[in-house]
């Protein structure tokens, strides 16, 4: 110890020699990190350099799940299943060409696939990585123009568990080989709302580029078409990953350098009514024939209900998915693919007539008391314009000729409403019919809805024009409808009016069209914007969106004809003599409703209902069409029945109509 | 101790306002040291860690520089404090740390896992870092405290314990790093203050009899003392490459990033740094990340600075007007050479990876202030020569 004053500077010799000694020890670390580090960085650089180069990342995706969609009251419509996918990386695959081969070659055999299939399937889907065409990738390829794109392929989807098991157990045959799981659609109600959810796919090429998709990657997968499409953004997710160090030649050096936890979707919450739908559906079925049907909540457009038939069972997209099966689908001359209750333009028949009666009321072109002998037929330009099987109604006003369905009274105010337009240029008629959602987008939020036709006099006088004209698509022939070539042989006449009036001739109307129709009437003027989605929830189930869309428009519908035609819809269905009064004349919730048959050339009569429930304050709209279905009493009002009992939670027998009026 | 007024020399005068504020007086080359090595920090952070919290490149880059302005501060405040009177304050300073390194055990054992800091409002409080300052500011005044009263062997006994006390409490937490750090300030402030060399023989002998216990024979008879992990770290040193994905998989990413750097550095190619390959990149492997990108140049600059550092030190320690400054000078200056000698040797390979920042380049609050304050009381024990000195005979060269 020294001996000091410890209030003075130490001086003794110990002290400054240990201090020296720690500077020796100081100057002994300095220089053997130093000596170290030159050692590391200059004598070894390039060795560890070749190290560092080694080293490099894979990123494994975790596929987040998508959100479910679910009915109005939570349940289950579309889920999702696990399947197992069989991944091949290209970049960890041997380079050589011979080993690689052999490789796939074994591949194949495992996995029950044929070898030419392996490299196709790669090919494919590396081309489709880059944007290319398989062909201009290979040439691309092999001119070295290109580098194969560091994307997985999935060589199988939904292969089985043995087979991964004897992957796995050979791993060190297999670099670059995986079978990963993989999240599907699954459809516990089988073919229930086929025509609405769409299907699930990878990501296109040219999807890439679009600013809804932005964040995505080649491979991911996404909603392409129907609510799958509208909501994608919702049912989506995000996905995770993970990223984890490899060696050059893909052996993983085993940790994980970042992970990413994937995002489940959030669940979309339709206003569908499970009940409702599956009602619709199997009344549809019974008929056996193609049709659709509609129900909706007429003061927000909330869709309870909507199918087409025939059907498809929707799984047939979900991987596997067999082209066989899919190619078979599409070629069906009976098109189940189509939803015929927003794709497809029909003639509307006597339906239409609560469209036209409103046009001819609200317009002041005649008044709820106007009368018109009903005589079965009259003559009128050249022709004679009848009844159905010519049935004598009398002295028929607005509500009474709804009631029993005079095609004569109708007939008569076509006939007004033309000569309106000769005088002053006002199409009554085809404006009403416009303002009410005919022939323009509904706005669903369905993608690949129809507008539908009303029919005009331009529009006739124009494709006149146009067939006259040789150098047309048409050229010395008169096509309709051919290749997309529009041509009539005479100009627009009263006649054509006249046929509106009832709903017949060129009228093309989605039965969604004719249900906002009805519904603006029912609710005194909103043209309601319908809608499947209700509102988003995120896992836990609260709210996470909520989907309101206001009405697209007010029209102006005085109360006055509101009620003269709701009265006329309410006698049609409920009073004696109705037309569709042995189907809803005894049911407990008064009804009003029309039947329709529209003519077909060439076919059975169309057969049509719509109707408004209940009749003195209506809360639903149905519509239902039957293709070939004949009468409107016979097949689609018992139909509509079916799903009002749906609606109202009642059993009643929904005894089929005799009227054969149109 | 307060300081006794005496003439004003002839140097103070002409240096006016500087010369009372004392700021004149501090020890440029400490201070540029000090600077210059909290700089490269933040350049360095700035350019490796932009990817590390998403969607806020400079996270840790903004931090490290408030860190450092309000380091600064405390330094320049501490340069105008006499250092001396830590040496009155010696049991409250030791008591305090005490209680601080114990009340993180205790809220650690309540978060059930280890814990280190204490969650302040601006950022987490390490104690154990703070610990390594109030540990040499209390030892050295314990040191002279004893002098006269005891014999020499009691003497080296309580500075032992009272060292040991705090070492074995931040083990506990666990953090092995910092205990070794409290050891060797405890070691350095026994051999300046004049510890027999006997003594250090028999701590020697007693040393290597509880390697021995620790590693051979407490393990066999089923207590072992070390966690598994910390084993593993402190052996896995030896050969790295045996098990490339456990504990030696830092030490091998490390390597590979500092030798990649060669001569001048790999720059944006940097990819150990930015694949994430090297773990604790801001942290414990801040060097490696330095070397990877900078190569030799950079990693010998930093080097470098922390030569200057602990040169001035050294110096100050030699020029203190007191033993107490002494004595304090020598346990900061052996806290930092052995602070920088174990993170870096941990970088390239020559230290087990034992959770030691480097000083004010390894990302970290606490760290980076206690560091500054550290040079801070350097400062003052400089200036404190300076001003007792008569004349410019002792001059900072």
């Amino acid at each position: 110890m020294f001996r000091h004053d410890e209030n003075a500077a130490p001086t003794h010799a110990q002290f400054a020699m240990r201090v020296t000694i720690l500077g020796v020890i100081a100057i002994v670390a300095f220089g053997a990190v130093f000596f170290r580090l030159w050692f590391l960085q200059v004598l070894s650089g390039e060795a560890y350099l070749k190290e560092a180069n080694a080293n490099r990342v894979r990123e494994i995706k975790i596929q987040a799940p998508r959100g479910e969609i679910l009915d109005r009251a939570g349940r289950v419509l579309v889920d999702n299943k696990t399947v197992l996918s069989l991944q091949v990386q290209p970049s960890e695959l041997p380079q050589q060409n011979e080993p690689r081969n052999d490789e796939l070659r074994r591949v194949a055999e495992v996995a029950g696939m044929s070898y030419g299939k392996v490299k196709d399937e790669m090919t494919a889907q590396m081309a489709a990585a880059m944007g290319l065409k398989p062909h201009d990738y290979k040439q691309e390829l092999r001119a070295g123009e290109i580098e194969e794109p560091p994307v997985p392929v999935t060589l199988k989807q939904d292969v089985d568990k043995d087979v991964v098991y004897a992957l796995r157990e050979r791993q060190d045959e297999f670099p670059g080989v995986s079978a990963s799981q993989m999240y599907v659609r699954n459809y516990p109600n089988g073919t229930l709302g086929a025509h609405l959810f769409g299907y699930v796919s990878e990501i296109g090429p040219d999807q890439l580029k679009e600013p809804a998709y932005e964040g995505l990657e080649q491979g991911d997968r996404i909603g392409a078409t129907g609510l799958e499409s509208q909501y994608d953004q919702i049912l989506r997710g995000r996905n995770g990953a993970i990223r984890v160090q490899v060696e050059a030649s893909g052996e993983p050096r085993g940790r994980e350098l970042s992970r990413i936890e994937p995002e489940a979707g959030d669940n979309l919450k339709l206003t569908l009514d499970k009940k409702i739908q599956a009602a619709g559906e199997s009344a549809l079925a019974a008929t056996g024939l193609p049709g659709a049907f509609v129900v909706m909540k007429i003061d927000d457009g909330s869709i309870l209900g909507m199918g087409s038939s025939p059907t498809f069972d929707p799984s047939v997209f979900t991987p596997p998915v067999s082209t066989k099966v899919v190619k078979a689908l599409s070629q069906n001359e009976e098109d189940p693919l189509l939803d015929r209750a927003i794709q497809s333009g029909y003639p509307t028949g006597s339906t239409f007539k609560a469209i036209s009666g409103s046009a001819a009321l609200e317009s002041g072109l005649i008044t709820p008391e106007h009368t018109f002998a009903d005589a079965g037929s009259f003559m009128r330009y050249d022709r004679k314009w009848i009844n159905a099987g010519e049935a004598v109604n009398g002295v028929v006003n607005m509500v009474s000729a709804l009631k029993v369905s005079s095609d004569v009274f109708f007939y008569d105010i076509g006939d007004l409403a033309n000569q309106r337009y000769d005088e002053d240029g006002t199409e009554i008629i085809q404006d009403w019919a416009k303002q009410l959602s005919f022939g323009s987008l509904t706005g669903v939020d369905l993608p690949g809805e129809g507008a539908g036709l009303v029919p005009t006099p331009e529009w006739r006088d124009k494709l006149f024009e146009d067939a006259s004209d040789p150098d047309s698509c048409g050229g010395k022939e008169i096509l309709y409808g051919v290749d997309g070539c529009f041509e009539t042989d005479r100009p627009w006449s009263a006649g054509d009016n006249m046929n509106l009036a009832v709903g017949q001739g060129d009228l093309q109307a989605t039965p969604l069209q004719l249900a906002i129709a009805y519904a603006t009437i029912g609710n005194g003027g909103e043209v309601v914007r319908p809608h499947f989605g209700m509102e988003a929830e995120d896992a836990t189930g609260a709210q996470t969106q909520a989907f309101e869309p206001a009405p697209r428009r007010e029209v102006d519908l005085s109360e006055d004809t509101r009620s003269t035609i709701m009265e006329g819809l309410r006698q049609a269905a409920s009073e004696p003599a109705g037309t569709s009064y042995p189907t809803f004349g005894s049911y407990p919730i008064e009804i009003a409703g029309k039947t329709g048959t529209a003519e077909k050339t060439l076919q059975e009569d169309q057969s049509w209902y719509a109707a408004l429930a209940p009749a003195d304050d209506p809360k639903y709209v149905v519509v239902v069409t039957v293709e070939e279905g004949g009468f409107g009493a016979t097949t689609a009002a018992p139909a509509a029945c079916q799903i009002f009992n749906a609606v109202f939670e009642i059993k009643d027998e929904c005894a089929a109509g005799t009227s054969q009026t149109r | 101790m307060p300081t006794i007024a005496r003439p004003r020399t002839f140097d103070e005068r002409s240096a006016g306002i500087g010369a009372r504020t004392g700021l004149l007086k501090i020890d440029p080359v400490t201070a540029f040291a000090g600077i210059g090595l909290i700089v490269c920090s933040i350049v360095a952070l700035g350019f490796t860690t932009q990817s590390e919290i998403a969607g806020d490149p400079y996270f840790f880059t903004i931090r490290q520089s408030i860190y450092a302005v309000i380091g600064i501060a405390l330094m320049f405040a501490l340069a105008r404090i006499d250092y001396s009177r830590f040496r009155e304050l010696r049991v409250g300073i030791y008591s305090a740390m005490i209680f601080t390194i114990v009340l993180v055990l205790f809220l650690g054992f309540a978060a059930l896992g280890a814990r280190r800091w204490i969650e302040l409002p601006f950022f987490q409080f390490q104690p154990s870092e703070l610990g390594k300052l109030l540990l040499v500011l209390a030892l050295a005044g314990f040191a002279i405290d004893r002098a006269r009263r005891q014999t020499a062997w009691q003497r080296t006994a309580r500075l032992l314990l009272l060292g040991f006390v705090p070492a074995l409490i931040v083990f506990v937490q666990p953090d092995l790093g910092t205990a070794l750090v409290y050891g060797v300030i405890t070691l350095a402030i026994l051999f300046i203050s004049g510890t027999p060399w006997q003594h250090f023989a028999a701590l020697g002998g007693i040393a290597l009899a509880a390697v021995a216990i620790v590693l051979l024979l407490a393990p066999a008879v089923g207590h072992p003392v070390l966690h598994g992990y910390q084993l593993d770290r402190l052996t896995s040193f030896l050969n790295p490459s045996d098990d490339p994905a456990d504990s030696s998989y830092q030490t091998n990413q490390a390597l590979t990033a500092i030798g990649s750097g060669g001569k001048t550095g790999r720059g944006e190619d940097a990819t150990q740094v930015q694949n994430h390959f090297l773990p604790e990149a801001h942290t414990d492997f801040m060097f490696s990340a330095i070397a990877e990108r900078w190569g030799f140049m950079g990693a010998a600059l930093v080097l470098s600075l922390y030569a200057l550092l602990i040169w001035r030190a050294l110096r100050i320690t030699t020029l203190s007007k007191n033993l107490y400054g002494s004595l304090v000078g020598a346990g900061i200056a052996s806290m930092l050479l052995f602070q920088v000698f174990v993170n870096v040797g941990m970088n390239v390979g020559l230290m087990p990876v034992t959770g030691v920042p480097l000083p004010l380049v390894s990302y970290g609050g606490t760290s980076v202030l206690v560091t500054f304050m550290a040079i801070g009381v350097l400062q003052s024990i400089y200036v404190q020569s300076q001003l007792s000195s008569p004349g410019s005979l002792r001059t900072a060269l």
